[in-house]
């Protein structure tokens, strides 16, 4: 009764404290046509419950956290799920399912819908790119929508001047990609952490600026329009070619997953992970840092470039205002959220960014704050995201245990 | 095996090496001695290649090594185990000392020395679904030595074994150092501040006060030296 007590005085503070903070923006309205002020007390009130009974439960659940209940529950329930899912008949069955929905979605629904999910899978490849950089390299790189950026110039770009073609551009956009994650490679070879944030941001809107700025040459903050879709053989209509471009975007899935996953088996994806871990420690096993921290750059920036081309193709227009740090935020949310290092948990992470707001049209305004607090408590209850890598268990040249 | 001579190296202004000389034979343990700031651990990041010094010539098998990168000597046969363990955290042991092996294509003596690893310590085997970060000081230093041990060096570097562990440890870790010594001819280049084990496993020692090498004889020798016994030894 006493715990309930303090318990209830704490939620209580807490509620009056909030009372405090949002009594300007949402108690006081100035009415500016007739120059009177409103009071909506009724709004202090919703307040006032809502922070108790939200502090209530933050704390019941901090407090659950604390004692563990929450991980031997959660990993019983993995253990049934991992056996559920290693069932050799439902992974048939669930995959096969899986790849049937996938391709008939764009027949079944609205090519409006359509449009939306490949956004969506553009992302996926966005976050599983980006992933590569800071799940495996441990390198935080704040700036990856310069990638995006350069990929989506780089068809706009050879359109403008020479009128080449989709297909042309997409392994031209990979390519400048990863030739830029090289530029922005060198300079920060010896920087770590907070540093190298600092400059990856700053890369970021440096690429950004410079399209905004050379106006000759980028058409500055017009932008480019009327960039093809891609043809398919012929040109196709606005919903064939925006089913066409949902089935490129999940052949670049597909490709990406694919990519990673060998990867991360590689000697290559090995010493990236050595690298993250400790740099001294991969530079005594004879991993070369250099190369290495470049290959993470590179191997990054050819997915930004290649989904940056799709982008093009699929907007039609590219402009420097879609290249923001608010994008790069996006990315990083979108790995962060669904569990760095993780594949499935970076394409959940992607889909739940891109679709929420989506969906959910009448929140717009939040969406920000949404993003803001989720991160706060991802970071406190689930650090590791919402579906955390699992480590292989293998033994050295003997294959898996 | 291992020549190094008249070496001087600096971090920025600061001269950390005043020309040291020295000499590793095949098979041998030599040890490093000295105190804190002494210069221990930068002839070893010389050797190896993290730092480059300045001045002088490191051979190592008859060829210049002096300016080449840390990962080319490793390539070399060269390994190093850096001071304060450096293990990586979030690997598990097993792949911890498959990156040992990084540099090597011969899967099957790889396995065979992952299992000689394992059978030196079997804390190690014991543990090896789990990731590094949650071993013990102790089993940090063994995953650490025998991460090294998987590059099969030539020549071993240890920065400081018995760095925080207890005198258990300690002796144990040594132990496994002789046994390594003996049982795989691994030449080892041991720095260390715990005087006392380190003059007790060795073959030959030499002593290094700011910078310069002031003393070098067999370890034995050395443990009967009165100064070093006033300075390193505590008795």
């Amino acid at each position: 009764m006493n715990r309930l007590l303090s318990e209830a005085k704490k939620s209580l503070i807490t509620s009056l404290w909030f009372m405090v903070l949002t009594f300007p923006l949402l108690v006081i309205k100035v009415n500016t046509r007739d120059n009177t002020v409103v009071w909506r007390w009724m709004n202090l009130l919703w307040v006032a419950i809502g922070a108790f009974g939200l502090s209530w439960i933050w704390r019941r659940m901090l407090e659950r956290r604390e004692k563990g209940n929450t991980r031997i529950q959660s990993s019983a329930w993995r253990e049934k799920v991992t056996v559920f899912a290693s069932n050799r008949k439902f992974q048939i069955s669930g995959l096969s399912t899986l790849a049937l929905v996938v391709v008939l979605f764009p027949f079944l629904v609205k090519f409006y819908q359509v449009g939306i999910v490949t956004s969506a899978l553009m992302f996926v490849i966005l976050g599983l790119g980006l992933n590569i950089v800071i799940g495996y390299g441990g390198l935080l790189h704040l700036g990856y929508a310069a990638f995006y950026a350069v990929g989506a110039y780089s068809y706009g770009l050879m359109y403008l001047y020479w009128g080449l073609p989709f297909w042309v551009a997409l392994p031209f956009g990979a390519v400048s990609g990863a030739l830029f994650g090289l530029v922005i490679g060198f300079p920060v070879l010896r920087l770590r952490g907070d540093y190298l944030a600092i400059v990856t941001l700053a890369f970021g809107e440096i690429i950004r600026l410079l399209l905004e700025n050379l106006s000759g040459f980028t058409k500055g903050p017009e932008g480019i329009a009327q960039i093809p879709r891609p043809a398919f053989f012929t040109k196709l209509s606005l919903q064939g070619a925006t089913t066409y471009l949902y089935f490129i975007a999940i052949a670049l899935v597909l490709l990406a997953i694919f990519v990673i996953k060998r990867l991360e088996d590689s000697r290559v994806g090995r010493a990236l992970e050595a690298m993250r871990d400790d740099e001294i420690a991969a530079q005594a096993m004879g991993i070369d840092l250099t190369k290495a921290k470049l290959t993470t750059f590179a191997l990054g920036a050819v997915w930004a470039g290649m989904v940056g081309v799709v982008l093009a193709g699929k907007t039609t227009y590219i402009n420097p205002g879609s290249f923001t740090l608010m994008e790069s935020v996006m990315i990083l949310v979108a790995v962060v959220l669904g569990g760095t290092g993780s594949i499935p948990g970076v394409i959940l992470g992607a889909f739940l960014v891109t679709l929420i707001p989506e969906y959910f049209r009448a929140l717009a305004d939040y969406r920000m704050l949404m993003f803001g607090v989720a991160l706060v408590v991802m970071s406190i209850f689930r650090p590791q995201g919402i579906i955390p890598r699992v480590r292989k268990r293998y033994t050295v040249g003997g294959g898996k245990e | 095996m291992l020549k190094v001579d008249n070496i001087h190296t600096y971090y920025g202004n600061i001269q950390a090496l005043k020309g040291i000389s020295l000499d590793v034979e095949q098979g041998e343990i030599i040890t490093l001695i000295g105190a804190n700031g002494a210069g221990k651990s930068t002839t070893l990041m010389s050797i190896s290649g993290v730092e480059t010094p300045r001045s002088g010539s490191i051979i190592f098998d008859g060829q210049d090594i002096t300016h080449k990168s840390s990962h080319e000597i490793v390539s070399m046969g060269v390994c190093q185990v850096p001071e304060g363990r450096h293990i990586f955290p979030q690997l598990t042991i097993t792949e911890n000392l498959d990156m040992g092996a990084y540099l090597r294509n011969d899967k099957d003596e790889v396995k065979k020395d992952l299992e000689y690893v394992m059978d030196l310590f079997p804390i190690l085997a014991k543990r090896r679904h789990q990731s590094g970060g949650t071993l013990s000081g102790g089993e940090q230093q063994m995953l650490a030595i025998s991460r090294a041990l998987m590059a099969r060096p030539r020549l071993l570097l240890l920065d400081e074994p018995s760095l925080g562990l207890a005198p258990l440890i300690v002796q144990q870790i040594f132990e496994i150092i002789t046994r390594v010594n003996q049982e795989q001819g691994t030449t080892i280049f041991l720095v260390e501040q715990n005087a006392n084990m380190a003059l007790k496993i060795a073959h030959r020692g030499y002593v290094l006060q700011n910078g310069m090498i002031v003393k070098t004889d067999k370890a034995s020798a050395l443990m009967e030296d009165q100064e070093v016994r006033d300075a390193y030894l505590g008795v």
